[in-house]
């Protein structure tokens, strides 16, 4: 019975190791709970129904795994289900940046210390667009252009990563922006496209189909180096032509993490299971894909360096919140 | 809910029958509202209900939205005393009677503790004992053919949402000792 | 022209055995969600959209969108039979059709009901077919100021409408726009009228507040009268829908306005639910007689179905050409092609022809069979009303628990939904209107949202509203109806002095 039900998940030689070794240590016994601390159809809920599909696809796990969105607060009541769900090796949750911004802007206790870090999955890019019809071509022109007047720069959400970028370059060049929140990428993104607003902070995957159309104009990324991918997206360009804004002289870096924790109270074997667990999903052709399309940085990190990495970005959140003032105790 | 239908069935052969006004309850409603609605404003009021530089302020609507709840509750509170003062003639209309009001109850208290249990019971079991008290109780069906049914539908609803859609509904002991 | 064979071509991809298998199926399986309140098109589609990673693209996207316009049919049956809207865009369905099914003419509603779905949906199809280009171009003119316009518009069309006490009826309204300014502020952040309670921060769910508003307070007024239901024992045969259909042709006009209104809600995107509250509003204005809207009406089921189901179909077309989804399950269905490898947005029609097409097909047939389904269905829905109280009664109340647990997996919603019953029961009896607090319920957050981005954009000053012709005019026309029932009764009041 149960080697007939994981013959599939045999074929590739390291699947079947993995497999062998999460059946000697811990496996689900029943039906796995995956919270989105998110609404459906935003990024987070998109990878987390990607694993689910891909999870239930190679037949990787025995027990089905369902995803809920739990959305509530900003995501604090997602947060605050994984973390009173103590011990049980059932509950697991996504992650965005909400995970640090969420308890800063709405004073809900939590951190990622109440839960188990198991994987980053992924990092998400930070690009800079503008509409092409735009007379800006670089970044300096843009940064020009803001300093001379106030331009409106539209983003998802409130006090959350797009609003602190959008802080960040307001403190690095030293132009004044007005920050308007819509209610996801896509929606920004045709705001764009008709000029409503001046320029986004986008997430590459948002904005990629206007690009190709030859509405929008990616100026600069926020990360330390150039995005990966070869050949082109448009006639003349392709992600890795896009410079950093480092490089283009805006010293403002952003990544947004794409991570699984766990409760809070759950065993290294269980631990070890997701762990094998998520490194099968994220060697799939399925996953592959969704890396490429989205020109996601695909460091992933698990065990202690996950850890030192989690401390190191609230501290830094912590700090870009303060500055921008987005620091509230419950409301 | 014995003591419920025997009185409503004495009412009921009463001549005038007895219960609430619809006055009382008039005032009470519009009272509540104002209440709502003042609650509102001392929320708005904390978060600042004013007209910044670039817009209203978070706490702006709430405010005025408040703010006209109060008064147009004030305006049915009027409306209802006056309404009153009308009719003082004849017999105050009722909002309903004592006699009506126990039917509901018998509907609204299995209800509620159809609600309270769920937390503990899970839905399925809930919803099991639901169907079938119902059965029993207004149908006037037997036990032998009511827990059955009620077995059924939740039986059918398990394998609905929990099964098929894969929706995770709360699950009291009965589902976690049989592995789910 | 090139439009025509494309579309063969997709027909031809459509008519694929196994594809009209899988339209069948996602039919009957959409009708299934959107008569479950709290699963929605949106859930059902998340739900199953995992599963059909299997299937090529064309294929799962037919199996998908067919499930969508089962939802969208679906979601009329429990708005008419019991009172209970499954999708937000069915509340207005119910103001006509379920009183129409207590006078014995479930069957009739419901016909009226789904014929007018496919018709919406017929008309919004054929423009998708001919003017995707321009439309989508039109699409791009709605920033928050036409936002804000479009939501006054809604409740321009609206107000004044309710009979009785217009105190009550602002009362009504003003409580309603108040829960649904409970949870976080969209624009700043903060949290309103939580008073740090961690239940309320979610905010107060449309659909939880809709089922015991309409749902449990209906199951506790009827039992008042005795424990039934009215209005059932009318007998039901396949003649009542062909009779209906000899009916509805009357009302052509009345279907051509209502698609227009749900493709131009559709296209922007405003969705399908102000499309169905501005059709009926628009519907009852214009009607000779208003005063009989709300006691079963059949053109007050025919105006908001029209609308929400043609705003629903045209509503994939902004999520095909722009990658902007124009109502939560549209946004699923993006999250599917992102999937598959599909990039939506401009380049779709350009490089995916053979995609795009099939789909577009599998719009024609999906409503085709859908129909045939839903028709075939009539008899059986109206007779769950010959259910015994004691048995339908308990399972609705179990379906509406299930419902306002699924929303937001909280028990929590399922304790507010009982408070809301009770609310429903007191408001009914004490006439205080309904539909005015749903619609502020519904619409509340959107508007205030648009009002304030759009202030941000014009940095406080109002005159943005009136600065292009698009959102001036919008804006116009909302006047225009918001003072329409003044004029009336100024005219009526010089003729007949008070």
């Amino acid at each position: 019975m149960l080697h007939r039900r994981s013959l599939p998940a045999l074929g590739a030689g390291l699947l079947a190791s993995g497999a062998a070794q999460a059946q000697r240590g811990w496996e689900p016994q029943r039906p796995v709970q995956f919270i989105v601390p998110a609404g459906t159809g935003g990024g987070a809920d998109q990878m987390a129904r990607v694993i689910q599909g891909i999870v239930s696809r190679h037949n990787l796990m025995r027990q089905p795994m369902m995803v809920v969105n739990k959305a509530g607060g900003a995501g604090a009541e997602g947060f605050l289900e994984a973390k009173n769900a103590r011990g049980n090796p059932h509950v697991l949750i996504i992650s965005l940046s909400n995970l640090f911004t969420t308890p800063l802007s709405t004073g809900v206790p939590f951190s990622w210390r109440d839960l188990t870090p198991i994987k980053m999955m992924a990092l998400d890019e930070f690009v800079l667009w503008v509409n092409a019809a735009s007379p800006w071509n670089t970044l300096a022109e843009f940064v020009e252009a803001a300093k001379a007047g106030r331009l409106r720069m539209g983003g998802t959400g409130s006090r959350q990563e797009d609003q602190i970028i959008t802080v960040a370059i307001q403190r690095a060049t030293g132009a004044s922006f007005t920050y308007v929140p819509f209610r996801g990428g896509g929606e920004v993104a045709t705001q764009l496209v008709g000029r409503h607003i001046d320029a986004t902070v986008n997430n590459p995957i948002e904005a990629v189909t206007h690009w190709r159309a030859g509405t929008l104009r990616p100026l600069c990324v926020f990360d330390s180096r150039r995005l990966p991918g070869e050949g082109r997206i448009t006639e003349t360009m392709g992600w890795q032509d896009i410079p950093t804004c480092r490089e283009a002289g805006l010293d403002v870096e952003y990544l947004m993490l794409r991570g699984i924790f766990g409760a809070p109270g759950i065993t290294p074997a269980q631990v070890q299971y997701w762990v094998e667990l998520l490194n099968r999903v994220s060697q799939t052709p399925e996953w592959r894909d969704l890396m490429l399309q989205g020109a996601f940085n695909t460091t992933s990190l698990t065990g202690e360096p996950f850890r030192e990495w989690l401390a190191r970005e609230e501290a830094r959140h912590r700090t870009l919140m303060q500055e921008a003032g987005f620091i509230g105790a419950g409301g | 809910m014995s003591i419920t239908t025997r009185d409503a069935a004495l009412l009921d052969t009463a001549a005038p029958e007895r219960g609430p006004t619809l006055k009382g309850m008039e005032i009470a409603t519009a009272v509540l509202l104002m209440a709502v609605g003042g609650v509102a404003i001392q929320d708005a009021l904390r978060i600042g209900a004013g007209w910044g530089a670039d817009g209203p302020q978070s706490g702006y609507f709430p405010f005025w939205l408040g703010l006209i709840l109060v008064g147009a509750s004030l305006g049915n509170l009027v409306a209802a005393l006056r309404a009153g003062r009308r009719a003082a003639g004849g017999g105050a209309p009722l909002f309903a009677s004592w006699g009506q009001l126990g039917l509901v109850a018998q509907v609204f208290v299995p209800t509620a503790v159809f609600v309270a249990v769920i937390p503990f019971a899970g839905i399925y079991l809930s919803s099991a004992v639901l169907v079938a008290f119902f059965m029993i109780r207004f149908g006037g069906f037997r036990w032998a053919s009511s827990l059955p049914a009620g077995a059924a539908a939740a039986l059918v609803a398990f394998a609905v949402f929990e099964i098929w859609f894969l929706v995770a509904l709360p699950k009291g002991p009965v589902e976690t000792w049989l592995g789910y | 022209m090139e439009e025509i064979s494309l579309l063969m071509q997709g027909f031809a991809v459509a008519l694929q055995w196994e594809n009209l298998l899988l339209m069948v199926a996602g039919i009957v399986l959409g009708v299934l969600i959107g008569v479950l309140p709290g699963l929605g098109g949106a859930n059902g589609i998340a739900i199953l959209l995992p599963l059909t990673f299997a299937l090529p693209p064309v294929s799962a996207i037919i199996l998908l969108s067919c499930i969508y316009w089962g939802a969208l049919f679906g979601g009329a049956i429990t708005s008419i039979l019991f009172n209970i809207p499954g999708e937000p865009w069915s509340v207005a369905t119910t103001f006509d059709g379920y009183p129409m099914a207590q006078q014995g003419r479930a069957a009739e509603a419901l016909t009226a009901a789904f014929t007018s779905s496919f018709v919406g949906a017929l008309i919004a199809v054929v423009m998708i077919t001919f003017v995707a280009p321009l439309v989508a171009e039109f699409a791009l003119k709605f920033g928050p100021p036409e936002f804000f316009a479009v939501m006054f518009l809604s409740f321009a069309c609206f107000v004044g409408l309710s009979r009785g006490s217009p105190w009550k009826a602002l009362a009504a309204m003003m409580f309603g726009f108040l829960l649904a300014g409970v949870g976080m502020d969209g624009v700043t952040g903060q949290l309103r009228m939580t008073f740090g309670s961690l239940e309320l921060m979610r905010g107060i769910d449309f659909l939880v507040v809709v089922i015991g508003l309409f749902g449990l307070s209906e199951i506790f007024q009827s039992i008042e009268e005795g424990l039934r239901f009215k209005g059932q024992s009318a007998r039901i045969t396949l003649g009542t829908v062909l009779r209906t259909w000899a009916e509805l042709p009357r009302h052509a006009w009345l279907f051509l306005r209502s698609s227009l209104i749900g493709c131009w809600m559709g296209i922007t995107p405003a969705g399908a639910t102000p499309a169905s509250f501005m059709s009926y509003g628009v519907a009852r204005r214009m009607s000779k007689d208003p005063s009989s809207f709300g006691t079963g009406r059949v053109e007050g089921v025919v105006a908001p179905e029209t609308a929400a189901h043609a705003a629903g179909t045209s509503a994939l077309l902004p999520m095909l050409s722009l990658g902007v989804p124009g109502s939560p399950t549209a946004a699923v269905l993006l999250g599917g092609l992102i999937m598959w490898g599909l990039q939506p947005g401009p380049m779709l029609f350009v490089e995916q022809k053979d995609f795009v097409w099939g789909l577009i097909a599998s719009m024609y047939l999906g409503n085709v069979v859908g129909l045939v389904i839903v028709l075939a269905a009539v008899p059986w829905f109206a007779a769950i009303l010959r259910v015994p109280f004691a048995i339908i009664a308990a399972i609705i109340l179990m379906v509406c628990a299930i419902g306002a647990y699924t929303v937001n997996s909280a028990e929590f919603d399922v304790v507010l939904m009982l408070v809301f019953g009770v609310i429903g029961y007191v408001m009914k009896k004490l006439d205080y209107p309904l539909a005015p607090l749903v619609l502020a319920l519904v619409l509340g957050d959107r508007t205030e949202e648009s009002f304030r981005q759009a202030l941000l954009l014009s940095e406080g000053s109002l005159a943005i509203f009136f600065s292009n012709w698009l959102s001036g005019g919008i804006m116009a026309a909302g006047l225009v109806m918001l003072f329409w029932p003044m004029f009336g009764r100024l005219m009526a009041g010089r003729a007949k002095p008070a």
